[in-house]
């Protein structure tokens, strides 16, 4: 270890390189052991989000949902910040709308499938996930359309 | 890294130690055991033959000159790799167990046939890595694999411990591999250049009385292996003096350095 790096840790700027190479292997492991690729974690903590939105606005910019390890035992630790409970839980597939997903890609774009009318009682077409078109104003509202209609026989 | 290295000084300690050992190369692709324990010119027959039987077990067994009561079974040809099966290996070691208190199995690296046929031999297994990102995600990896084939216990030895870059969290530390691999600890070897220089010789480093701090870490594994309780030491957290002792103190309330 050098002055400079001793100076740098003694300040705080530099987190030495041992605790660096712990913390990327635990996520790094968190991910081995669970073989989820990145993609389907993905996916799935749209859908986790999704669900839960039925039933409680959260918080979605300090939501963080993430795979864990602790003593070879990988956990799915979901932390979402509570704005309020609803008093009627939306129905299923009724997508929030509140950003989750959006800019994620091709892949979401075509599995953006399903209604998001809330008095849509359906079940979206498999895979369907949070609005990755829908603007946040346009998908809560009863009977909106987004851009690009869903596809025929979806919509009530 | 180090499984070789680990085969040999422990089958020689094990030995010094009373037991009869049966150390067999089972890295078929790349060979090395027979070389490190010195033995490279005395080997005839190979495992090859053995379970062929075009030769009888004690005929391939190389006994060692200095500690007789370890014996290598030689790996044969590399092409065995292709038809050997994980039913051949167990056959192999039932039958150095049947003379023998301990087999070690030196595996090959990786986590493909060649290693699935040694572990399918084994009953136990150590897990030797380096306290580097990339080895201890292999050896999470390899942990992974044996708790599918059954193999237990599990233990762990950390090889080329450097306690200064340690002490200066600029390496992972015992603790961190430990908790992450989440497996008891059953060796700590240093960094030490003698493992070199015992290498060129083909003299393990346990043959010595008075051996070099791998060395004695070998023979520790080995009187643990056996049941002895030898305390271990982190060498990272090893210091004396009240000077020592208050950088410590103040490394571990701080955590700066
Ligand atoms: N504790 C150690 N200190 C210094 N060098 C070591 C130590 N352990 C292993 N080595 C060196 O690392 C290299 C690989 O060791 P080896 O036992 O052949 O590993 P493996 O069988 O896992 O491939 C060798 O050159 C060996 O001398
Ligand atoms: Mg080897």
């Amino acid at each position: 270890m050098t002055v400079l790096d001793f100076i740098n840790r003694l300040l705080g700027r530099e987190k030495p390189s041992g605790t660096m190479a712990r913390q990327r292997l635990q996520l790094v492991l968190a991910h081995d052991r669970s073989d989820l690729n990145p993609e389907l974690l993905d996916q799935m903590r749209r859908e986790i989000l999704e669900v839960v939105q039925r039933y409680v606005e959260i918080d979605i910019e300090s939501c963080d949902v993430s795979l864990e390890t602790e003593d070879r035992v990988t956990a799915l630790l979901a932390n979402l910040p509570i704005k309020r409970t609803r008093e009627f839980p939306l129905p299923i597939g009724s997508g929030s709308g509140s950003g989750i997903g959006s800019g994620s890609g091709p892949a979401a774009l075509a599995l953006d499938r399903g209604t998001r009318t809330d008095t849509s009682a359906q079940r979206p077409a498999a895979g369907a996930e949070t609005s990755a078109l829908a603007g946040p104003s346009a998908s809560l509202v009863p009977g909106t359309t987004e851009p690009g209609d869903p596809p025929a026989g979806i919509q009530p | 890294m180090g499984k070789t290295t680990l085969t040999a000084n422990l089958g020689i300690a094990l030995a010094r130690l009373g037991k009869t050992v049966a150390v067999l190369d089972a890295d078929f692709g790349l060979r090395n055991l027979d070389l490190l324990l010195g033995l490279e010119n005395r080997i005839i027959y190979t495992a090859q033959e053995v379970l062929a039987t075009t030769c009888r077990l004690d005929q391939a067994l190389v006994k060692h000159k200095q500690q007789p009561n370890l014996a290598l079974l030689p790996a044969g040809n590399p092409r065995m790799l292709e038809w050997l099966t994980p039913e051949d290996m167990q056959t192999i070691t039932g039958l150095l167990a049947e003379r023998s208190d301990y087999v070690l199995i030196d595996a090959p690296a990786g986590i493909e046939q060649g290693f699935k046929n040694a572990a399918a031999a084994a009953r136990e297994a150590i897990v030797i890595t380096t306290p580097e990102v990339s080895a201890v995600r292999d050896a999470d990896r390899v942990i992974g694999l044996l708790a599918t084939m059954d193999v237990k216990p599990v233990q762990l030895v950390l090889n080329r411990v450097r306690p200064k870059m340690m002490a200066n969290q600029e390496m992972l530390s015992v603790d961190d591999v430990t908790d992450i691999l989440a497996l008891p600890l059953l060796g700590l070897v240093q960094e030490d250049e003698r493992v070199i220089v015992s290498t060129n010789r083909g003299e393990p480093l346990t043959l010595e009385d008075n051996p070099s701090p791998a060395g004695q870490a070998y023979l520790n594994i080995a009187s643990r292996l056996c049941g002895e309780e030898i305390p271990l030491i982190d060498p990272s957290k090893k210091r004396h003096g009240l000077r020592a002792r208050l950088i410590n103190k103040l490394r571990k309330t701080t955590g700066l350095f």
